[in-house]
């Protein structure tokens, strides 16, 4: 079974279509990125898996329907939303506490355990706690629940390059194994992109790209084209040409590696430039990926 | 997207597979935690409660400097005013933390179901394992089993004080404390205290602080507003187009309190005599209680269905 199987999954808001039949199927033990711009329907997405919202078509997650069984769902997956969703009014030994009674997997001595890595005081409120450190508190719950299914939603938004990178390297290091999946939206693609084991692109509400990270290393390939070569390279069909310091570099997907080597210096392409690319190609290219 | 991942990172490959979860810890108990949440997050609930009566306590003591004179005026007229100007400070204790009680009540439904989705911090409290149901049980508590215990109890120990405090004065003074104590039936008193608590502060007004729940649930902003202005728009129409005024009336009788098996009392007496003015089954088996109840639950099932739908305002 796997950990989340969508077929057909359609969600309006009035005239506003916000999903338009998603086809998705994320095994156990991925990282899948869900890129899109702003309005592509990645939020509307993630809140249908979470049962937060209904929808129309199938949905499963972990075996469950998110809409009719949100409550027992979370027993199984975690999420941060948003930054700063934690009440600005409570304190630190209390959302312990809460989360300590309400959640039956939560382990409380790991939490504590991350929390003594940072500087936040159990007697703090958090409305008294910077943005960075709310969100190391946020993470630190989510951290210390053992859950199968982690989803997050821009959680660093806003934050400084320090705490972005803090952030995912203890999401990797200490959360992560292969028997969990995570699910990052997000539009800070460069930093994270290291983190994925899978990749969709997600616009008006269709899933048009989806790969894993090592099949785009395979098959995707951006060549700086010599000066000289641009029109022998432009006869090969690339997805995409742009210019960077008065060269051509084009985008290729698939192709003959040796004979891109001839035209100029190959490498892989950067998810931000393969997303803008494969919008491009879309014809829909006015939300940029970060 | 299936394809087995050699591109994981090194790091989680020596990690151990999930371990069950800590099973020692106890059961978990979202009902319990999450009405500890809302006596967390509105302080108010017990803290006004306790203001009004430090307040009352303070102002009595201030009284008290009257009462060996009073007591000796009181002496010799009839028994009747006597027994009730003896009671008459523990029956306006009483009756001003019920003011309180309704005031907090109204002021928390109005808000309970808004602050969480204002904050945004629903979509924290949705990220637990705690259903819709839960939640809204837990906040409808508060006016329903919170507040009342917290009125009786509260009561009760500041009627205590003032027994102590006048009977301190009392015996200073160097007047007996014997009729004083006599005349105060302690155990009804309570008795029927809880009695008109729970019936007349609690079941009777349901619909009302259901209403709140609800319409606090689906504004934006301004609940409150939102709440009263139907009202006073089908009052202000049915006042216009009809020259009646059922609908205000029906409203203002569920506010001010469930008073027709108490209608023989003096209107500022709270009634101390439980055999002569309790009457339970003249008000258990009043079509308008039941009625009412099924409308207050009709209004806490329409919240709950309209949390499963909310994110933030």
């Amino acid at each position: 079974m796997a950990c989340i199987e969508a077929r057909g999954l359609r969600k309006a808001f009035g005239k506003t279509i916000a999903l338009d039949g998603v086809d998705l199927r994320v095994e156990d033990g991925r990282i899948l990125g869900i890129i899109g711009p702003n309005g592509a329907g990645k939020t509307t997405a993630l809140n249908a898996i979470l049962g937060l919202t209904p929808y129309q078509g199938e949905l499963r997650v972990l075996g469950r329907d998110p809409w009719a069984e949100r409550d027992r769902l979370m027993r199984d997956v975690c999420f941060i939303a948003d930054v700063a969703v934690l009440p600005r009014w409570i304190r630190v030994s209390q959302v312990l506490d809460y989360v300590a009674g309400v959640h039956p997997r939560f382990d409380r001595a790991k939490a504590e355990g991350f929390l003594a890595k940072t500087t936040i005081q159990h007697t703090s409120k958090v409305r008294e706690l910077s943005k960075g450190m709310v969100t190391q508190l946020h993470l630190a719950i989510v951290m210390a629940i053992d859950a199968r299914l982690l989803v997050l939603d821009e959680p660093t938004l806003g934050l400084d390059i320090l705490y972005r990178k803090q952030f995912y390297d203890s999401l990797l290091n200490d959360y992560f194994d292969r028997n969990r999946t995570i699910l990052v939206a997000t539009h800070q693609v460069e930093e994270i992109q290291h983190v994925f084991t899978d990749l969709i692109f997600i616009n008006h509400g269709r899933i048009v790209f989806s790969c894993s990270m090592e099949e785009i290393e395979s098959r995707y390939m951006e060549v700086m084209v010599h000066p000289d070569r641009v029109a022998a390279a432009r006869a090969l069909k690339p997805m995409s040409e742009r210019q960077v310091f008065g060269r051509s570099v084009l985008l290729f997907d698939g192709g003959d590696r040796q004979q891109l080597g001839a035209l100029g210096d190959v490498r892989t392409p950067s998810v931000a430039d393969l997303f803008v690319a494969v919008m491009g190609k879309q014809g829909h290219a006015q939300g940029a990926a970060s | 997207m299936n394809t087995p991942s050699n591109a994981m990172p090194e790091s989680a490959m020596d990690r151990q597979p999930i371990t069950p979860a800590a099973a020692a810890t106890a059961p978990p108990r979202p009902f319990y935690w999450s009405v500890r949440r809302e006596l967390w997050e509105n302080r108010y609930i017990y803290m006004a409660p306790v203001g009004v009566a430090a307040l009352f306590l303070f102002a009595h003591l201030i009284g008290t400097i009257h009462l060996p004179a009073q007591m000796r005026q009181l002496s010799g007229v009839d028994p009747e005013k006597y027994r009730e100007a003896i009671l008459r400070p523990y029956n306006t204790a009483a009756g001003f933390l019920m003011g309180a009680y309704i005031l907090v009540s109204i002021f928390y439904c109005a808000d309970a179901l808004h602050g969480e989705r204002r904050d945004r911090s629903i979509l924290f409290w949705k990220s637990l394992p705690v259903s819709d149901l839960t939640t809204v049980l837990a906040k409808a508590s508060i006016p329903f089993l919170i507040l009342p215990l917290l009125t009786f109890a509260l009561t009760l120990v500041l009627q205590f004080m003032i027994l102590l405090l006048s009977s301190a004065v009392l015996l200073g003074s160097g007047l007996s404390v014997g009729s004083l104590w006599a005349h105060l039936p302690v155990v009804q008193m309570s008795l029927l205290m809880l009695y008109h608590i729970v019936t007349v502060h609690a079941l009777w007004p349901a619909p009302v602080y259901c209403w709140l729940l609800l319409v606090s649930g689906w504004a934006r902003r301004a609940a409150f507003l939102w709440a009263a202005l139907p009202v006073l728009a089908i009052a202000g129409v049915e006042r216009i187009a009809f020259h009646t005024q059922y609908f205000a009336s029906l409203v203002a009788y569920r506010l001010v309190g469930y008073t027709a098996p108490m209608s023989s009392m003096p209107a500022d007496v709270f009634p101390t005599d439980p055999m002569t003015h309790i009457t339970p089954g003249h008000f258990l088996f009043s079509p308008g209680l039941w009625i009412g109840l099924a409308v207050a639950v009709a209004f806490l099932a329409a919240a709950v269905r309209l949390r499963r739908h909310q994110g933030p305002a």
